[in-house]
């Protein structure tokens, strides 16, 4: 089942800082792991949580990452995936499914390129990833197309594993570089899932 | 002592509780006595790339992860291990049957089995290269305990000989 929140007239795709925006906002004790590049620079900017992972190279591994914490412990995950990091590693969304972790929310931010490298395509324009996701067996689907609001709440309400398909306009937002080390970023997010420990 | 038994039982004095793997034929009794071990969450994966993303993610999550495959996974996954285990400094145990070495009846594996020490080498990842059962309960214990203090990927190499 996709449950699709678009209007079926003309509509313009959002930014995708926008749309960060508008899911980062509507979350607030969920871990986030969240794909290199302008990705991370992006959620950096509008809302920075010692719940966030930013990775910062591995390219292709967020939804891995996401899949082995939320197997690990019981807080939701939700990861902020895109579609060329998807295309990297597509056997991920094979595994996630067998695995079928309940606390884990897998965004992939469809822009149909490689963003943070100049905007070159991806095959994501001719493949429906959504499609895809639910061709495997995702039972609890998920698409948004269009600008506006994002209601991110019947996702979280979802059983996971859940697949949701945001796409996006191509384009980076004029957001500077994040400003941790590697090790400030990943001692801060294993101190904070350690002390809020949910047995 | 028998060599499947003494890597086990070094996994498991090393406190290792998470698994991932892909198989190789001389894995495959270890593999079945770590998915029948109900303390060591096991995750068969797809590809080692994607086996070491989660037990990346696993050990954030407070455990203690290992890898289990074949030497040819190692090349899979030198891109993971240089900007996500090395760049933030996450520890690893990677048990690897090492084809390619004395013994091996396929040509095919000879290429990959004679560069493996030298990609751990360019990485600058240390490494176990046990001979024998009781040396692998040492070394496999050893090369956690190193893993864990310094933040950093250890390899284990079991040549064909050690089986």
């Amino acid at each position: 089942m996709i449950l699709e929140f678009s209007r079926i007239k003309l509509s313009e795709k959002m930014e995708r800082i926008n749309a960060i925006k508008t899911i980062a906002n509507q979350i607030d004790d969920e871990l986030v792991v969240c794909n290199i590049g302008f990705p991370s620079r992006e959620l950096y900017q509008v809302k920075d949580s010692p719940n966030h992972f930013y990775m910062l190279g591995s390219m292709g591994m967020a939804s891995s990452i996401g899949l082995g914490l939320a197997i690990a412990q019981a807080r939701k995950v939700i990861v902020f995936d895109g579609d060329g990091s998807v295309l990297m590693n597509l056997g991920s969304l094979v595994t996630i499914y067998n695995q079928a972790p309940e606390n884990l929310i897998l965004v992939v931010i469809d822009n149909e390129c490689y963003g943070s490298t100049g905007s070159q395509c991806t095959y994501a324009s001719t493949v429906d990833l959504g499609e895809v996701a639910q061709s495997i067996g995702f039972k609890n689907n998920f698409k948004f197309s269009e600008s506006g609001e994002i209601n991110f709440q019947p996702v979280l309400e979802a059983e996971g594993p859940i697949f949701v398909h945001l796409k996006v306009k191509a384009g980076n937002a004029d957001v500077p570089i994040i400003d941790m080390t590697p090790e400030e970023i990943i001692s801060r997010f294993m101190k904070e899932i350690k002390e809020k420990e949910i047995k | 002592m028998d060599s499947t038994q003494a890597v086990y039982q070094a996994l498991k004095e090393a406190g290792i509780n998470f698994i991932v793997s892909i198989p190789c034929v001389n894995l495959s009794k270890l593999l079945e006595m770590v998915e029948c071990d109900s303390k060591i969450t096991h995750v068969p994966v797809t590809r080692e790339e994607e086996g070491f993303g989660i037990a990346a993610g696993a050990y954030m999550g407070g455990m203690k992860p290992a890898i289990l495959m074949q030497n040819s996974g190692l090349g899979n996954s030198v891109n993971v291990l240089a900007s996500l285990y090395q760049l933030y400094k996450i520890p690893i145990l990677m048990v690897m049957s090492h084809r390619g070495t004395e013994g091996e009846f396929m040509s095919a594996q000879i290429p990959m089995g004679n560069a493996t020490p030298r990609v751990l080498e360019s990485l600058e990842l240390p490494y176990f290269k046990p001979s024998t059962p009781e040396k692998a309960l040492k070394d496999i214990k050893k090369a956690w305990e190193i893993s864990e203090s310094k933040g950093v990927p250890v390899g284990i190499l079991l040549e064909i000989t050690f089986w």
